[in-house]
């Protein structure tokens, strides 16, 4: 069904008795041509550019869960390009041009609002650097506003000006950032993926692989064996455990990442704003709730909920930044596992196993890669070459020194 | 999380600064370039115990070799690195 402000008048009429579920629930086949591990934004994406790009429709996404419970539906929600360095320079700055035309793309209302990602520096040393960044920004055709405290304050007045702890010295807006609908996201690319005969295969967990002279069989899963000729690996803070399968070690830690939400109030919060001092960001839900999160726990984590020190740590950086935040209450927080690469940058590669493919690596920032990762991660699976968007995001750089170190803090997950 | 220190006793984790993977207490001898790649980052990551590298930064400043469960959290075994190094050697 395509999805039309014609279709809501008409389905509205008739007591809304013409929808139709979004997706089919298949049985899964003998075999596909490729098979792609994990049914979350990167999965589901990776799917719909193989069958819409390259016309590949004998495949399959085995999710473990349901589609979107993992981490597309926990997060924060922000889509933004202010990479500093090559590599995440020009693929995010890919990214942001697919989310500004993913609604028409997908028949699908994923509510993209660019809104804006403000970053604000506390010092002269975090001005200057936001200046560089600015500047790397621009040069790739992105979106880079430098703002002076005075700017800032004409733009966001109600953060803490006159007696804060940490003072603001200015900010680097990104009036193209944003936010999205994390969910619709997910199921936008499940539709897509569906209606061109993609089977998404849900409560189905792959527990090993079969692996015959260094090429890739199949897979076993909790619903049978699965033939391919092509596997891909999209399973975030899974990553290293389903790669282990394969006989592969891989530079990747899990850390857990918590965020935060605020019972509903006032439209109050028009962007998203990110602290400098300390580790807090803030946005405003369509719902009305303030989402906010802060840094990783810090060690390595498979729980999916964290402990109370960051839960701390976050409200006193909300407190010391915005104070009137301290006012609302908190309705729930939660967790999500993250794929924490040593160097805070992705791997969309091959393997050395034939025929397996390798997404991964994504740390707290995947949402916003999520249809540039699929669409380079189909082009190299239909393919066999990287993308022209994600060239760098290689295994072997960490071998080859090529590690893309945006944050500048080296081998140490926990500092990314 | 509350961490038994040898020197100091049980203490609230947030004293202790995490360095990562106890393997990096097995630096590779010589010039292997393969070596020093898996040393410094390949990780095992798993999701049940994990030998890990912790330093007691507001005690006593000693680098501790603390066995945790990543899933529950749970402190299985402290011991000072510095002694654990020794008896592997
Ligand atoms: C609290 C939080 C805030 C975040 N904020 C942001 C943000 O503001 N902006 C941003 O860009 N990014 C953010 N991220 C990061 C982003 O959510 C992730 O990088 C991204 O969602 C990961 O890719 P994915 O959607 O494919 O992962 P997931 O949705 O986790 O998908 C992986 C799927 O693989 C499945 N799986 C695992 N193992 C198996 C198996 N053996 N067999 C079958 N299936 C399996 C899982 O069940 C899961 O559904 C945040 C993350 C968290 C947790
Ligand atoms: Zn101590």
């Amino acid at each position: 069904m395509h999805y039309s402000a014609l279709q809501i008048l008409k389905n509205g009429l008739s007591g809304n008795k013409g929808w139709k579920p979004v997706w089919r629930n298949p049985e899964p086949k003998k075999s596909y041509d490729i098979v792609i591990i994990g049914g979350g934004g990167h999965g589901l994406s990776t799917a719909y550019y193989l069958a819409k790009t390259y016309g590949i429709r004998n495949i399959a996404v085995l999710e473990k869960g349901y589609l979107g419970g993992g981490n597309v539906g926990r997060n924060t929600t922000i889509v933004r390009a202010n990479y500093l360095l090559d590599g995440n320079l020009e693929f995010y700055s890919h990214s942001l041009k697919l989310w500004e035309n993913l609604e028409q793309e997908l028949n699908y209302n994923v509510m993209l609002s660019q809104r804006g990602c403000l970053m604000l520096a506390h010092n002269d040393g975090q001005f200057d650097s936001l200046a560089r960044r600015g500047n790397a920004n621009l040069a790739t055709g992105d979106d880079a506003l430098l703002m002076s405290a005075d700017d800032v304050r004409a733009f966001t007045p109600y953060l803490n000006f006159d007696d804060a702890r940490f003072p603001i010295r200015g900010g680097l807006l990104q009036r193209t950032g944003g936010t999205a609908r994390h969910d619709a996201v997910a199921w936008g690319y499940a539709r897509g993926a569906d209606m061109r005969g993609v089977d998404l295969i849900q409560n189905c967990e792959v527990t090993g692989f079969r692996i015959e002279g260094g090429k890739i069989k199949g897979v076993e899963t909790s619903r049978g064996y699965i033939g391919a000729s092509k596997v891909g690996m999209s399973v975030a803070g899974r990553t290293s455990q389903v790669a282990e399968m394969a006989g592969l070690s891989l530079p990747i830690e899990s850390h857990v990442l918590q965020a935060f939400v605020t019972e509903a109030v006032k439209p109050v919060i028009d962007t998203v704003i990110s602290f400098g001092m300390g580790h807090f960001y803030i946005s405003q839900s369509d719902k009305g709730g303030l989402v906010f999160g802060g840094d990783i726990d810090g060690y390595n984590s498979y729980s999916q909920r964290g402990n109370l020190p960051i839960v701390e740590h976050v409200a006193e950086a909300a407190m010391a930044l915005m104070p009137m935040v301290g006012k609302s209450r908190m309705l729930r927080s939660w967790g999500g596992i993250m794929d924490m690469s040593m160097d805070g940058s992705p791997i969309i590669d091959k393997t050395p196993v034939e025929g397996l493919f390798l997404n991964g690596g994504w740390c707290y920032g995947g949402f916003k890669a999520v249809p540039a990762a699929g669409a380079a991660f189909a082009h190299l699976m239909a393919t066999g070459e990287k993308a022209d968007w994600a060239t760098k995001f290689n295994l072997n750089r960490f071998e080859t020194g090529y590690v893309i170190d945006d944050e500048g803090t080296g081998a140490r997950p926990n500092l990314h | 999380m509350r961490i038994i220190c040898p020197n100091c006793g049980e203490r609230d984790h947030r004293e202790f600064e995490y360095l990562g993977s106890a393997k990096l207490l097995e630096r590779p001898e010589g010039g292997d370039a393969a070596a020093y790649h898996d040393y410094v980052f390949q990780r095992r990551n798993p999701s049940g115990e994990n030998a890990e590298l912790w330093q007691h930064v507001m005690g006593c400043s000693a680098w501790l070799h603390v066995v945790r469960n990543v899933t529950t959290h749970e402190i299985i075994e402290v011991k000072l690195a510095r002694d654990v190094k020794e008896a592997a050697l």
